[in-house]
């Protein structure tokens, strides 16, 4: 009961940490794509995009299985350094975003900054060699973050098979869903979105950073859901108080 | 580094670039506060009740390190 117990908690765990990021991430390539295929047609668009998937396919034919051969508490020691840092950069910045001190994320500005680059830049004779880098740049670098957080997340809790699916069902989903709109995800909750991975991965990042040190945590796996409720009730009191702030200081500014 | 330079060398300071953009960027103090707290856990396994500690202080420095980093945040942007 109690190992089925916890071998949920951390799969559930999993299983949302790597479908919510690899959504934003998907979000965020999509936005680019879109914009570079309806300026500059969507032959360049499609090329770019698959370009990159091929590049990313090879770097995780090449890294991917070398991971599995490093020492676990190395392996869960770095990718819990890295979880940490990667999920307190999301926190802090939704957080900012929800309090008001920072602008929101908005795909539609995405959106008009890619279509005023590329308009900009003129068309070009024959291949159209600047939307092929710009498609392929966004897919690339949006799809390497969700490639890092796919085999560390996996490969550290032996489930790299699992994380893969689950990202691909969410790449899937996402792409369906924006070839259904037939535009920019703008009206996804980015922010909500990337708030709920940033407590995910910041819990991961603390309990393998942990484990990689060899701290035992009380209940294993089931502390992961723990460490969750505190970060969230966490988060959500900083963005209270920070609120709060924003708001004194533009009734201040406005006085 | 410029479109000149041979591909090999763009490639690297490509390479380079997205890790320290990835794990630096504009947040140097959630870096350094992790190999702080990674540091620190490593100095509590020296000592006794090492596990009852650690449990506690990992998750209250990570906390602590978000709260450092969004009052460095709030307070750049009052002097904007």
């Amino acid at each position: 009961m109690f190992i089925a117990t916890s071998v949920s908690s951390g799969v559930v765990v999993l299983v949302g940490a790597v479908f919510l990021a690899s959504c934003v991430e998907m979000v965020e390539a999509l936005t680019i794509v879109f914009a570079v295929g309806h300026i500059r047609g969507w032959r360049s668009a499609f090329e770019g995009t698959g370009a990159a998937l091929v590049v990313l396919a090879a770097l995780v034919a090449a890294f991917g299985p070398a991971l599995v051969h490093v020492p676990l508490n190395i392996l869960r020691l770095i990718v819990g350094g890295v979880l940490l840092i990667f999920g307190m950069q999301w926190l802090r910045k939704s957080i900012l975003r929800a309090s008001g001190f920072k602008a929101k994320h908005d795909e539609d500005a995405i959106y008009e900054e890619t279509v005023a680059t590329l308009r900009a830049t003129g068309a070009t004779p024959g291949r159209d060699r600047i939307a092929f880098v710009m498609a392929f740049k966004g897919v690339f670098l949006e799809g390497l973050e969700v490639i890092i957080l796919v085999i560390t997340l996996g490969t550290s809790a032996h489930r790299l098979g699992l994380a893969a699916i689950v990202a691909a069902i969410a790449v899937v989903l996402v792409g369906l869903c924006g070839v259904v709109v037939a535009k920019q995800l703008s009206s996804v909750p980015e922010n909500a979105l990337k708030m709920s991975v940033g407590v995910l991965l910041v819990t991961y990042g603390t309990f393998w950073t942990g484990e990689g040190l060899k701290v035992k945590w009380p209940g294993g796996d089931t502390m992961l859901i723990g460490l969750t409720a505190i970060y969230a009730v966490i988060t959500w009191l900083f963005v209270l108080a920070l609120r709060r702030e924003s708001q004194s200081r533009s009734n201040a500014m406005s006085a | 580094m410029n479109e000149d330079s041979p591909l090999v060398l763009r490639l690297i300071w490509g390479f380079a670039r997205f890790w320290w953009d990835f794990l630096v960027g504009d947040t140097p103090e959630i870096f350094v506060a992790v190999l702080v707290i990674v540091g620190a856990i490593a100095l509590l396994s020296e000592g006794g009740h090492f596990n009852a500690s650690a449990v506690v202080v990992l998750p209250v420095l990570a906390v602590l390190t978000l709260a450092a980093s969004l009052l460095r945040a709030t307070r750049s942007s009052r002097r904007e």
